[in-house]
């Protein structure tokens, strides 16, 4: 009998979201054990913002210029490398329940296999002889309760009264919406009246209690459990909504509340920044395309940031709830527990919210907590090297007692920042690539040293010139751009020389975006 | 508006590929429809998720092997104009083009992508294995 991997991920999740990442309001003690009794990692990157590329990191070990999935509606390719796959034939049983999200959303075409499982009532797929990504199980769902998925189909079923109770994420034109339901008029902020246990936090926790449940004892198991939140839209269930005042939030420190200082900080940045601020310049679907940033109150900014922390909450229950079952069946000593998210959310910062071409820390630093097993005797740490989650297959594996597999592009995580050192973390890449009916923007950015550096691509906006540089120690905030002044030139060039040299080559043709999102 | 387009190269002479893109009827053999139905200058196609879409026939040109079709009456897309051109490369080789233009604008990734998928299905109807002739 092996160690069992339980691999907990949210979505949109900023890295101060924690308690034990410095979170003030939202209550999560149970994650916040979690990173106790285990190795926090303080400088995770993401190797995209957006869903779909980073996901497909977490799976198959490797950056978006490998894997190719360079966009929201990009699918993965079916044979594309699965760690998934590896413990499956290493004999681990092998689930994903919740959000997977490696294939576009919008499907009408039903082409693709994780839309076409919940339609067959199954929850596993045979492709060419290959179990679908690997897994036994896939259990899905996502922001709300239409859509072709698990949970969607459960609501309809079972409580149809309860699916237009979600705020509907796309209007009538298939754009993401910018209404807002409640009294700030927030975009994408709405009251659900949904029961909590309804809601789909506790809905994928069920399901993943269920799926473990059903296992033999002595079975070995990875399940990735994806919970959709705390991804817009903000509509937690109302009856929740008591948790946090949204008139008792503060503003966050990132959110300057003066609009000129604000300006001038977005000014100082590559174009994209002022461009989507003022409503001029929309590159990418992930946020509402008729929803103007600049017109962002103080209030909505208050009321977003609570309904997060309550959607936080909840998932850090639903957390507790695993963990509870897992020690009721025997398997506590002999669990690792890994806790991250797919990328992080403006909430507010430089007067924006969601998330596109910007790679600050608000999107690109995100939670990472790995609680070994404690039958494996790793004493608890703080890493402070960078680290991304293009480590998490190979981390997988070495908990499985694996070798990394060769379609990996990243050693294991470390257990310390000493364990960094010897496995070579000394700095972490994020690739953007959006391309939206001709409006093209590109970014590669290296975090090294305490350095943030990006450079901006060739496009609709950039002509390879621009970037930015952030001294992480000097600039937590990321407002004072480094980029032009020559006081920094050679830590630039320095940074840049080693980020075009450690990111690998994309294949020569680009994959096809076969849907929106 | 939406303006997407994607081609395939195909080796098989132009006239046996016309022969399926140009049959408004038989789009079911090689787009990721369930099937389809054609009355006059009408089709319906109704899709594995269980929509149906209405569209208008607007050019069946054998000369010119184009076909263009329009989705009709429908509460999401308000314009719809679809080409498809077939045309020679060579005796033996053909490239086919499948452009959009539509709105809304998401729409036309999601029609694109389908029509992507359709395009290498066409191909490999016309591979040395599966060889329609």
């Amino acid at each position: 009998m092996g160690r069992k991997i339980l691999f907990i991920t949210t979505d949109q999740q900023r890295f101060d979201a924690l308690g034990c990442n410095g979170g003030l309001i939202a209550r999560t003690p149970n994650i916040d054990a979690l990173a106790a009794h285990g190795i926090n990692y303080n400088r995770a990157h993401p190797q995209n913002v957006v869903c779909m590329p980073s996901r497909s990191t977490m799976i198959t070990g490797q950056h978006v210029s490998t894997h190719g999935v360079w966009m929201n509606g990009v699918p993965l390719p079916v044979d594309a490398p699965s760690v998934a796959s590896t413990l499956h034939d290493a004999g681990y049983k092998t689930a994903l329940i919740g959000k997977a999200h490696f294939e576009p959303f919008l499907d009408p075409f039903l082409r693709f296999a994780e839309n076409q499982l919940a339609a067959a009532g199954t929850h596993s797929l045979i492709e060419d002889g290959y179990l679908h990504r690997g897994f036994d199980h896939m259990e899905s769902a996502a922001h709300g309760g239409m859509g072709t998925f698990h949970y969607a189909q459960w609501l309809m079923k079972n409580h149809p009264e309860a699916v237009p109770m979600y705020y509907r994420v796309l209007d009538m034109e298939l754009q993401v919406s910018a209404l807002g339901g409640t009294n700030t008029g927030a975009p994408q902020a709405h009251i659900n009246n949904i029961p909590r246990e309804w809601y789909h936090t506790d809905w994928v926790a069920d399901r993943a209690i269920a799926w473990l449940e059903s296992l033999d004892p002595d079975a070995d198991w990875f399940c990735w459990v994806s919970f959709p939140d705390p991804h817009h839209p903000w509509d937690p269930p109302a009856s929740e909504l008591h948790r946090v005042n949204w008139r008792d939030v503060d503003l966050p420190v990132g959110f300057p509340v003066d609009r000129a200082q604000r300006e001038a900080i977005l000014d100082a940045k590559p174009a994209q920044w002022r461009k989507w601020y003022d409503g001029d310049f929309v590159s990418n679907y992930e946020a509402p395309r008729r929803w103007v940033p600049n017109t962002l109150t103080e209030d909505q900014v208050r009321e977003i940031n609570a309904l997060t922390h309550i959607e936080n909450e909840l998932i850090d229950e639903a957390v507790g709830r695993l963990m509870k079952h897992v020690e009721s069946r025997g398997w506590g000593a002999d669990t690792d527990v890994l806790f991250s998210t797919d990328h992080g959310e403006f909430q507010g910062d430089f007067g924006l919210l969601f998330k596109g071409p910007y790679h600050v820390d608000a999107l690109m630093r995100v939670p990472l907590i790995w609680r070994p097993a404690p039958s494996a005797g790793v004493d608890p740490a703080t890493v402070t090297a960078p680290v991304g989650h293009v480590s998490l297959a190979a981390t997988f594996c070495e908990i499985a007692g694996l070798p990394q597999p060769a379609y990996v592009e990243a050693p294991r995580l470390p257990v310390n920042d000493e364990d960094a050192r010897s496995l070579g973390h000394e700095r972490v890449l994020t690739e953007w690539d959006s391309v939206l009916f001709g409006k093209i923007v590109g970014l590669r950015t290296i975090c090294r040293d305490g350095w943030v550096a990006t450079a901006c691509l060739p496009g609709s906006l950039h002509n390879g010139t621009e970037g930015e540089l952030y001294n992480l120690a000097n600039d937590p905030l990321q407002q004072i751009n480094l980029w032009d002044d020559s006081a920094y030139r050679s830590t630039r060039e320095d940074l840049l020389a080693d980020m075009w040299d450690s990111l690998p080559t994309p294949d020569a043709v680009r994959r096809e975006c076969d849907a929106p999102v | 508006m939406g303006t997407v387009r994607r081609h395939i190269y195909i080796d098989a002479p132009v006239d046996v590929v016309w022969d399926i893109v140009g049959a408004p009827d038989r789009l079911h053999e090689w787009f990721p429809i369930d099937s389809c139905e054609v009355v006059g200058n009408k089709r319906w196609i109704n899709l594995p998720s269980g929509l149906r879409f209405e569209e208008d026939i607007v050019t069946l040109d054998h000369d010119l092997r184009r076909f263009q079709y329009a989705i009709v009456n429908n509460m999401i897309v308000t314009h719809h104009l679809a080409t498809v051109d077939v045309i020679a490369d060579g005796a033996d080789r053909c490239i086919v083009i499948y452009a959009t233009d539509i709105e809304p604008e998401p729409m036309g990734l999601v029609i694109i992508g389908a029509a992507g998928s359709g395009l290498k299905k066409l191909q490999s109807m016309f591979s040395p294995v599966n060889g329609v002739s």
